[in-house]
C-alpha cells in the first residue's frame, strides 16, 4: 500500500488526504450498506456513472447552489462590470476622499477619492482572472507531468518526482515572493504583462500539488482491471490514457482544482497587498485593500468592502469544491 | 529505523541542490539586468554592481556561479545589502522574534486544531460538528492579511486587549495576537483533517474490534485516534512552508522585526539580495521540518519502516 | 464453495443443559435514504456449551447483522434492534444499559472478524493488542499483559512467539493474524465465540489449519461457537448444527448430517446442488437462478418464493411459512418440506 521510493506518503493515503485536506462535510443518512443492498428480483435499474450519481447528490446540495449562484454572478460582475454600476471607478475627485457610505455611493469613498462600489465591481475582474489562468495553467502543467508521472512509472517517475518535490520546497507564497520580486513591474508596465506575471508565478510553483493528486489517482486507476483489460486487448498507450486513466483519474483532481482555484484568488491579493501582485492602475481587491489598511480606524469602509468581496469569492470557491468533493467520494456514500 | 531516516536523508540532498539552484537562478541568472529592481526605486550604485559581480561572479558559467554562491552560504556569507550591512546579520537578529511566533502559532494550530477536529469527528452532524465545519470554511476563505487587520483592529484598538503592534524585542505576551492570526488558516486545516480522519477511522474495522474486545468508549477512541493523527503530523510539516509565507504576512501587519518582516520590508524597500537570502533560508529550514516530519512518520506508522 | 470429500457422522444430539446463548425472534432494521431494510425479520437460534452452530446463507442474508446485534457492535445509525431478546445464561442482554453490556463482551461472548488486517489495529503491536484484553478486563501491569500474550501466541500455535509478540499485524501472513485474531478473542476464556467468516480470506491449506485450531480450543474450553459462513465446504468437518438464513430469516435448521443428507427445504437444497461434484464431470452446472430480494422492497409470502421450483401460490401471498418444528433437532420454515424431503420433484 505505501510506496517507498515516493516521498514518504503511500498514495492512497495521499489522495485520501489531499481529497480530504478541507474536511468532509454531514451526509443526511448513509446509503445502504453493501452487505443489504441488492438489486430487486426483476427490476434491474440501469446502472449509474459516478458523475451522474454525483451530480443527482449535487442537486439537491444547498450549499452547491449557493456557492454556483454566488460564482456565476461574480464571473458576470468581471466580464460585465458595467451591468452592475454606471460609475467609471477611474473617475476620482479628491475632493470626496474617504467620505462614508452615503446614497451616491454606496460603499462610499477611497482615498482617492474613487467609488469605492465601482472599484470593488471593477476589482473582480482581476481577481477572477488570477484564479481561473492559473487554475488552467496548473491543470495543464501539473496534469500532464501527474499523468505521464504516474502511468509510465520507472525512471520517468523518478525524475518527475524529484523535480516535484524540488519544487514542492517552495512555498507557493514565498515563492512567487521571490519570482515577482526578481521581476518587479512597475506603473508603466501593461495590465496583461502584470497580470500575466502573477499568474505565471502561481502556477509555477502551485503546479506540484495538482501533479502529485493525478499521479496518485492514475496510479491507482491504471491498476484496476478494466485498463488492464484494455491493454491486454492490445490498446496503445495513448488510447488507454485518453479513454480509460484520464476520465477516471479526473475526479480528485477536479475537486482540487476548484478548491485551489478560490486559494489562488486569495493568494493573488495578498500579493498585491504586498505590494508585488498587481500594481495600479490594474484595480483589484488586494491593492484596495492596501492603500485601505491605514485608515482603518477612521474609515473602515475602504477597507471593509473590498475584503468581504474578495472573502465572499474564495468561499464560494471553496465551498463548490467541498460539495463537489463531497459528491464524488465513493467513500462517503 | 535506521535505514528509513538514511533514505530520507539521501534523498533530500538532491531536493536542496535543486531548489537552491532553482532559486538561485531565478534571482540572478534569468536573461535581463539582474540588478534591475534591487536596490530601491533607483538603479543599484556603480561601486555596488562591480562589488556584486566581482562577489557573485556574475560574469562566471552559470554552475560556477552556483557552486561559489553554495560555498558562500555555507560559510555563512549571504552578500550584503545595498545599504553595506551584511545580510547574515540581519538574519540574525530577525530570527528570535519569528521563531517566538512560529513556536505559538504551531502550538496553537496544534492544540486548538486538533481538539476541535476530535470534537466534531466524533459527534458527526452535531451542533459542534456543523460550527466546526463552518468556522473553518469562514477562516480559510478570509485571505490572512484581512484576518490580520481584522484582529488588529477589533481586539487590538477597539477592545484594546492585545497591543495592536509589537513592541521592540518581541516580549511573548506581544506576540499572541499575532501568534493567533499566524496560527488560524493553518489551524483551520489541521481540524478539518483531523475530523476527517476520526469521523473515517472511527467507521474503521480494527475499531469494531476493539468495541468488541469490550474496551471502553474511550480507549475505543484511541485506537482510532492514534492512526487518525498520523495524517494530520504530516500535514503540519507541509503546511509549514505556507505557515512562513503568512509569517511574512502577519509581522508586516504587527510590525514584527522578524524574518517575515524582514522579507516584507525588504519587499517595500527592494533588496534583492536580503529577499533571495532570507527566502532561501526559510526554504531550507523548511526541508529539515519536512525531514524530521517524515522521519515522525517513520515512528508513528511502523508500516513505513519495516519496508 | 468446493467440493468436499467428507465422510459425515450423524450429530450428537444436544447435552439437554440450559444453552448458553438463546436468540429469540431477533429483529433488526437498517433506515436508509431509500428506505427501511429489515435486515433480520425474526431470527431465533440457541446454542449450548461445547456446541458449534453455523450460520450459514449467502451476502446480504442478515447472519453478520445477527451475530454484531448479539454483541451489540450494530452501527447504530442506521441499524437499529427493534424487537427480540438475546439472552446470555438467562440475562436478556438487549435490556441491559451500555456500561453493563460492555462488560460481556470480550469476557462472555467474544467475536473474530473476516479480514484479519483490517480488523488488527495497524499500528500497535500484536502482543500489545492481545495484552490489552487482560489490562483492561484483569488490570493487568503492562509486563503480565505481555507475559500473557506470548503465552496465548504460544497456544495458537505462532512460532517465536517470543520474539515475535513485538511485531506488527501486516508482518504475518494472513493464517497467523487470523490466529492472532483467535488469541485476543479467546484471551479471558470466553463461554461464546462468534466467528464471522474466519476463513474466508484464506488459502484452502491454511483454512483447514485455522478451522482445526478452532475446534480443538472449542474442545479444550468447552466452548460455544457461532461459526458465520457461507461455504459449505468448511462447515461440514466443524458443525454440529446449521442453520440456512435467507434474506433475514432462518429458513431451516438441523444437525449437519440431516442438512446434508436430507434437506428440507427448497433453499438449502438448492445450494447443495450447486456444489460442483468431481463425479459430474461434463454435466451443466447448477445454480439457483434469480438474485436475493431487496431487503427494502421484500415480495409477500415466502420471500424465496420467486426462485422456488416448489412454489404455489400458497407461498407467494402472506404471511410467510413460519419455522415449524420437525423434531427435537429440526425445523424448517416451508409449506411444502414434505416433498422437498421426499424429493418429489427437481
Amino acid at each position: 500500500m505505501s510506496d517507498p521510493t515516493s516521498t514518504g506518503t503511500p498514495d492512497q493515503q495521499e489522495i485520501r488526504q489531499e481529497f480530504m485536506r478541507a474536511g468532509a462535510q454531514n451526509i443526511a443518512l448513509p446509503g445502504v450498506t453493501a452487505e443489504e443492498s441488492a438489486l430487486p428480483v426483476g427490476d434491474v435499474g440501469k446502472p449509474r456513472s459516478l458523475w451522474q450519481d454525483a451530480w443527482e447528490d449535487l442537486r439537491r446540495n444547498p450549499l452547491f447552489i449557493i456557492g454556483t449562484i454566488l460564482v456565476l454572478v461574480l464571473v458576470v460582475m468581471a466580464a460585465f462590470p458595467q451591468l452592475f454600476t454606471s460609475v467609471d471607478p477611474r473617475s476620482c475627485s479628491l475632493s470626496n476622499s474617504r467620505q462614508p457610505p452615503s446614497s451616491e455611493a454606496w460603499f462610499g469613498y477611497d482615498l482617492q477619492g474613487c467609488d469605492v462600489y465601482a472599484r470593488t465591481i471593477y476589482g473582480a475582474r482581476a481577481s477572477i482572472l488570477v484564479g481561473i489562468f492559473t487554475t488552467a495553467a496548473v491543470m495543464v502543467i501539473g496534469g500532464l507531468i501527474g499523468i505521464v508521472s504516474g502511468f509510465f512509472g520507472g525512471w520517468t517517475d523518478s525524475i518527475a518526482s524529484r523535480i516535484t518535490d524540488i519544487f514542492l520546497a517552495l512555498p507557493l507564497l514565498l515563492g512567487s515572493i521571490l519570482l515577482l520580486t526578481a521581476f518587479p513591474s512597475t506603473a508603466e508596465t501593461p495590465e496583461l504583462v502584470v497580470i500575466g506575471k502573477v499568474v505565471f508565478a502561481l502556477a509555477i510553483l502551485g503546479w506540484t500539488q495538482l501533479a502529485r493528486i493525478m499521479r496518485s489517482s492514475v496510479i491507482q486507476v491504471k491498476n484496476q482491471d478494466y485498463v488492464q483489460a484494455a491493454r491486454a486487448l492490445g490498446a496503445s498507450s495513448n488510447r488507454v490514457i485518453t479513454r480509460h486513466v484520464l476520465p477516471n483519474s479526473l475526479a480528485p483532481v477536479i475537486v482540487v482544482a476548484m478548491i485551489s482555484l478560490g486559494a489562488y484568488i486569495g493568494a493573488e491579493a495578498t500579493l498585491s497587498f504586498l505590494g508585488i501582485g498587481l500594481q495600479p492602475p490594474v484595480i483589484s481587491w488586494g491593492i484596495a485593500i492596501n492603500d485601505a489598511a491605514t485608515y482603518v480606524r477612521t474609515s473602515p469602509h475602504m477597507l471593509f468592502f473590498p475584503a468581504l468581496f474578495l472573502s465572499v469569492t474564495v468561499f464560494a470557491f471553496i465551498m463548490l469544491g467541498d460539495a463537489v468533493r463531497d459528491a464524488l467520494d465513493p467513500k462517503l456514500r | 529505523m535506521g535505514q528509513y531516516t538514511i533514505r530520507r536523508l539521501l534523498q533530500m540532498i538532491p531536493v536542496v541542490i535543486g531548489t537552491t539552484f532553482l532559486i538561485f537562478a531565478a534571482v540572478w541568472a534569468l536573461p535581463g539586468d539582474p540588478f534591475a529592481g534591487k536596490c530601491g526605486d533607483r538603479p543599484c550604485p556603480e561601486a555596488y554592481v562591480a562589488e556584486q559581480t566581482a562577489r557573485y561572479n556574475l560574469d562566471d558559467p552559470l554552475i560556477v556561479q552556483y557552486v561559489k554562491y553554495m560555498g558562500n552560504l555555507l560559510t555563512g556569507d549571504l552578500g550584503d545589502t545595498f545599504r553595506g550591512t551584511r545580510v547574515i546579520d540581519e538574519l540574525a537578529v530577525a530570527l528570535p522574534p519569528t521563531l517566538k511566533l512560529t513556536i505559538i502559532a504551531i502550538t496553537v494550530e496544534i492544540v486548538i486544531g486538533i481538539i476541535a477536529g476530535v470534537l466534531a469527528g466524533l459527534r458527526r452532524g452535531s451542533f459542534i460538528d456543523n460550527l466546526v465545519l463552518l468556522s473553518t470554511l469562514v477562516v480559510i476563505s478570509i485571505p490572512i492579511f484581512v484576518i490580520g487587520y481584522l484582529a488588529q483592529y477589533i481586539f487590538g484598538v477597539q477592545l484594546g486587549w492585545f497591543p495592536p503592534t509589537v513592541g521592540t524585542g518581541a516580549p511573548w505576551s506581544d506576540l499572541i495576537l499575532p501568534g493567533l492570526v499566524l496560527a488560524s488558516v493553518s489551524l483551520a486545516y489541521v481540524a478539518r483533517l483531523t475530523r476527517t480522519q476520526l469521523a473515517e477511522n472511527m467507521r474503521a474495522d480494527y475499531v469494531r474490534t476493539a468495541t468488541a474486545k469490550g474496551l471502553p468508549r474511550s480507549q475505543v477512541v484511541r485506537h482510532g485516534l492514534r492512526n487518525s493523527l498520523i495524517p494530520v503530523v504530516t500535514f503540519i510539516g507541509i503546511d509549514f512552508g505556507a505557515l512562513m509565507g503568512g509569517a511574512v504576512v502577519t509581522e508586516g501587519i504587527f510590525n514584527i522585526k522578524g524574518i517575515g518582516g524582514l522579507v516584507f520590508s525588504s519587499i517595500q524597500t527592494r533588496e534583492g539580495a536580503t529577499v533571495t537570502a532570507a527566502i532561501t533560508f526559510i526554504v531550507i529550514v523548511f526541508l529539515i521540518v519536512n525531514l524530521l516530519v517524515d522521519l515522525l512518520y517513520g515512528v508513528l506508522d511502523p508500516r513505513i519502516r519495516y519496508e | 464453495m468446493t467440493a468436499t470429500d467428507v465422510t459425515i457422522e450423524p450429530g450428537s444430539e444436544s447435552t439437554g443443559d440450559e444453552p448458553v446463548l438463546v436468540v429469540e425472534d431477533l429483529q433488526v432494521e437498517f433506515r436508509t435514504r431509500e428506505g427501511v431494510a429489515k435486515a433480520v425479520n425474526g431470527v431465533s437460534y440457541t446454542v449450548d456449551a461445547g456446541e458449534t452452530l453455523a450460520v450459514l446463507g449467502e451476502s446480504g442474508c442478515g447472519k453478520s447483522v445477527t451475530a454484531q446485534a448479539i454483541m451489540g457492535i450494530l452501527d447504530t445509525p442506521p441499524g437499529f434492534v427493534t424487537g427480540g431478546s438475546v439472552r446470555f445464561k438467562g440475562t436478556d442482554l438487549l435490556k441491559l444499559p451500555d456500561k453493563e453490556r460492555r462488560t460481556y463482551r470480550g469476557e462472555s461472548i467474544a467475536m473474530i472478524f473476516q479480514d484479519a488486517l483490517s480488523a488488527l489495529n495497524p499500528v500497535y503491536s500484536v502482543g500489545r493488542q492481545i495484552a490489552e484484553m487482560f489490562r483492561v478486563h484483569r488490570g493487568m501491569s503492562k509486563k503480565d499483559g505481555m507475559a500473557k500474550a506470548v503465552e496465548l501466541m504460544e497456544l495458537v500455535r505462532i512460532p517465536a512467539a517470543k520474539q515475535r509478540v513485538n511485531d506488527y499485524p501486516h508482518q504475518f501472513s494472513g493464517g497467523m493474524r487470523q490466529r492472532i485474531m483467535i488469541a485476543m478473542s479467546i484471551a479471558l476464556d470466553p463461554e461464546v465465540l462468534i466467528a464471522d467468516e474466519p476463513t474466508t480470506a484464506l488459502d484452502v491449506t491454511v483454512q483447514a489449519q485455522v478451522m482445526e485450531l478452532l475446534a480443538d480450543l472449542q474442545r479444550e474450553r468447552n466452548m460455544a461457537l457461532i461459526l458465520i459462513t457461507h461455504d459449505l465446504g468448511v462447515v461440514a468437518d466443524v458443525a454440529d448444527t446449521i442453520a440456512v438464513m435467507y434474506a433475514g430469516r432462518i429458513v431451516e435448521q438441523a444437525p449437519v448430517y440431516d442438512i446434508y443428507h436430507r434437506p428440507a427445504h427448497p433453499y438449502t437444497k438448492g445450494l447443495l446442488q450447486s456444489i460442483p461434484r468431481v463425479d459430474a464431470k461434463g454435466a451443466e452446472l447448477y445454480a439457483i437462478k434469480g438474485l436475493p430480494p431487496n431487503l427494502i422492497r421484500v415480495p409477500p409470502g415466502c420471500s424465496f418464493n420467486p426462485r422456488c421450483a416448489y412454489a404455489q401460490d400458497v407461498c407467494r401471498a402472506d404471511p410467510p411459512p413460519a419455522l415449524e418444528r420437525l423434531s427435537g433437532t429440526r425445523a424448517v420454515a416451508c409449506h411444502f418440506h414434505e416433498e422437498v424431503l421426499h424429493g418429489s420433484r427437481q
